[in-house]
């Protein structure tokens, strides 16, 4: 009776497998999309680790570049964490992380512990972000926002509970608010270029650090508004109705040319990498931020953030010796 | 004097009511469970191939792979086990077989029982503070493994002392009458019977360990390696962090490629636990 029982247990596992394998051989892969740039041949056998951390905005670009990096390079070990612009820089700022990412500039305040800690570092701009606005796909009234408005809705004294509020020929329904995380170097920028502080912000918000739960939310609520990445909302333009900004100059929508040139302002923002002058004394580490500001920057546009003019670069690599 | 008919009537109705109810109550679960794997399969199936098994992830979905997850995950739960395994049997069996029963021996019974139920996540503290930083192991496999092992020792030393508990009296007596010294009784007579029950806690372990992303998170798992782990001490990624980074992706094939990623780790903890039953019921044979 026994031995019957395992033989069942066998077969369904030995079934399972072959199922498993089947499904392997009938599942050719998809067709490659556009070919990737062919990199520029480094010298080879370069060998060392990197320890990359810091800002989830940052994460995909320094992903796509250490993918490429590595197929030039493949003993260069490059580990990327996701803790945060502030997590990446309290590790970076005691000497654990060799590159910090990073959604905003590094605050003075952190730049003291690196002083204390004897710890030389150089800043990097690497892309354009363009912070988007969103509301509803469903929503038909809102076009615009300028940036007073803006404020009126997000500071932290807000009265702000209805879209009438905002503009009187608005329905009379609440706005529902999504916004990421406190913990995000996104929430930090819009709070300080919205309400001139970084981190003060209106209670009544749903927060999120997952961008992805914040679009499900905004998709799914009529009088919903919400901002986050361009990235996201490049890929769920569908389901997403974007809102153009309105800064002084006349409502403008967030493009890859209006953040590239800076006319989306003042939401546009630049990403950093910042490295620590012990780490680009190594080889490996200078081959690849070199390798991020000349043929890295091809990738930028792939993962949906927006490429600095040419110019930037060369001063990043001038900053190389 | 109740009417019989009606009576007898009544009591098979409730009797099948109840045998409804509990029927159903078993079913729904499997029925969510069912739902839940064909959501799975319908949406990831497309992406299980034999490069998504030696791929490394990709910003591009349909090149990414999961072999450097699987491999650390492997690692990872294989270095717990070396570590956790034989610290957990040794101290349920000093628990059970050789400490006196006085009111130090309960006290560290009962704390062992709490810290079965602490959250994870504390645990991912204390390896960051204790292992990645006092000990300077840093962010490596190494310190992922003995935070993990801190974790599911309680769980199999809970699960090793009730095992040891199970063996009746007898068994144990017929051994010392036979001449057989206190070890040579733990190791021929306690530990064997005890086996289905000590697999039954590893087995548990072992996939709770699997499973895990928020300690290892604060230990220092990263979320993108561009290598295989060469060492215990090298970096690593585990397949439940690689499952979060693909779903915070803002694309939705990449979200279709964390299904295909979960039926991959399902059919991981499914090995595992098969493999264990086996185990477990052979050795029930043997000592049954």
């Amino acid at each position: 009776m026994k031995s019957t029982l395992r033989k069942k247990w066998m077969t369904t596992f030995i079934l399972l497998l072959v199922a498993l394998l089947t499904l392997s051989a009938c599942n050719t892969p998809a067709p490659a999309p556009a070919p990737t740039p062919t990199p520029t041949p480094a010298p080879a056998k370069l060998t060392g680790d990197i320890i990359i951390d810091g800002s989830s905005t940052v994460f995909p670009i320094t992903e796509a570049v250490a993918e490429e990096f590595r197929k030039v390079n493949p003993d260069v070990k490059i580990s990327i964490g996701v803790s945060g612009t502030g997590g990446g820089f309290k590790k970076f700022t005691i000497g654990e992380t060799d590159i910090s990412n990073a959604s905003r500039p590094i605050k003075e305040s952190e730049a003291a512990v690196a002083k204390e800690n004897k710890i030389d570092f150089v800043e990097f701009k690497i892309a354009f972000d363009g912070l988007s606005v969103m509301v509803n796909k469903s929503n038909d009234f809102v076009d615009s926002l300028t940036m007073d408005e803006l404020k009126a809705i997000w500071n932290p004294e807000s009265t702000v509970k209805t879209w009438r509020d905002v503009r009187a020929a608005w329905p009379n329904e609440p706005i529902k608010l999504y916004a990421p995380g406190t913990d995000s170097g996104t929430f930090d920028y819009f709070t300080e270029v919205v309400n001139g502080k970084s981190g003060a912000v209106r209670t009544d918000f749903t927060p999120s650090e997952d961008d992805n739960v914040l679009v499900q939310g905004i998709a799914g609520d009529k009088y919903s508004l919400g901002f986050f990445g361009f990235a996201y909302y490049v890929e769920n333009k569908d389901i997403l109705k974007i809102v153009k900004i309105d800064a002084g100059k006349g409502p403008i929508e967030p493009t890859f040319d209006t953040i590239k040139d800076g006319t989306y302002a003042p939401l546009s923002r630049p990403v950093f990498m910042y490295v620590t002058e012990k780490a680009l004394a190594k080889e490996h580490v200078n081959a690849f931020v070199k390798y991020f500001l000349t043929d890295g920057t091809d990738l930028i546009k792939e993962v949906g953030y927006v490429q600095l003019e040419e110019s930037l670069y060369a001063e990043g690599l001038a900053k190389l010796k | 004097m109740r009417n019989p008919i009606s009576y007898n009537k009544r009591r098979e109705f409730s009797n099948k009511l109840a045998h409804l109810l509990f029927a159903t109550a078993a079913f729904v679960s499997i029925f969510v469970l069912v739902i839940l794997l064909s959501d799975l399969i319908a949406r990831g199936s497309r992406f299980i191939n034999w490069e998504f098994f030696i791929n490394f992830p990709s910003r591009f979905a349909s090149k990414s792979g999961i072999l450097p997850a699987m491999l650390g995950s492997l690692w990872l739960v294989v270095l717990t086990a070396l570590i956790s395994i034989p610290l957990s049997i040794s101290a349920a069996v000093y628990l059970e077989e050789y400490a006196m029963e006085n009111r130090f021996t309960r006290f560290i019974k009962i704390n062992i029982s709490n810290l079965a139920g602490v959250p994870s996540i504390v645990y991912g503290i204390l390896g960051l503070s204790f292992f990645v930083r006092t000990l300077g192991l840093g962010r490596s496999i190494l310190s992922g493994a003995l935070t993990m092992s801190l974790l599911i020792m309680p769980i199999m030393i809970v699960a090793t002392q009730e095992a040891i508990r199970m063996i009746p009296a007898s068994l144990r007596e017929g051994s010392y009458a036979l001449g057989a010294s206190k070890w040579k009784t733990v190791k021929g007579i306690v530990l064997p019977s005890a086996l289905p029950g000590i697999l039954t806690g590893v087995i548990l372990a072992i996939s709770r360990a699997l499973g895990e992303s928020a300690p290892l998170l604060l230990v220092g798992a990263f979320s993108f390696v561009s290598t295989l782990p060469k060492g215990i001490m090298d970096s690593f990624i585990v397949m439940p962090i690689q499952i979060y980074t693909w779903m915070s992706k803002p694309s939705a094939d990449f979200r279709d490629l964390t299904a295909a990623a979960i039926m991959v780790l399902m059919a991981l903890l499914l090995t595992l636990n098969m493999t264990a039953i086996i185990i477990r019921n052979k050795f029930q044979q043997t000592y049954e």
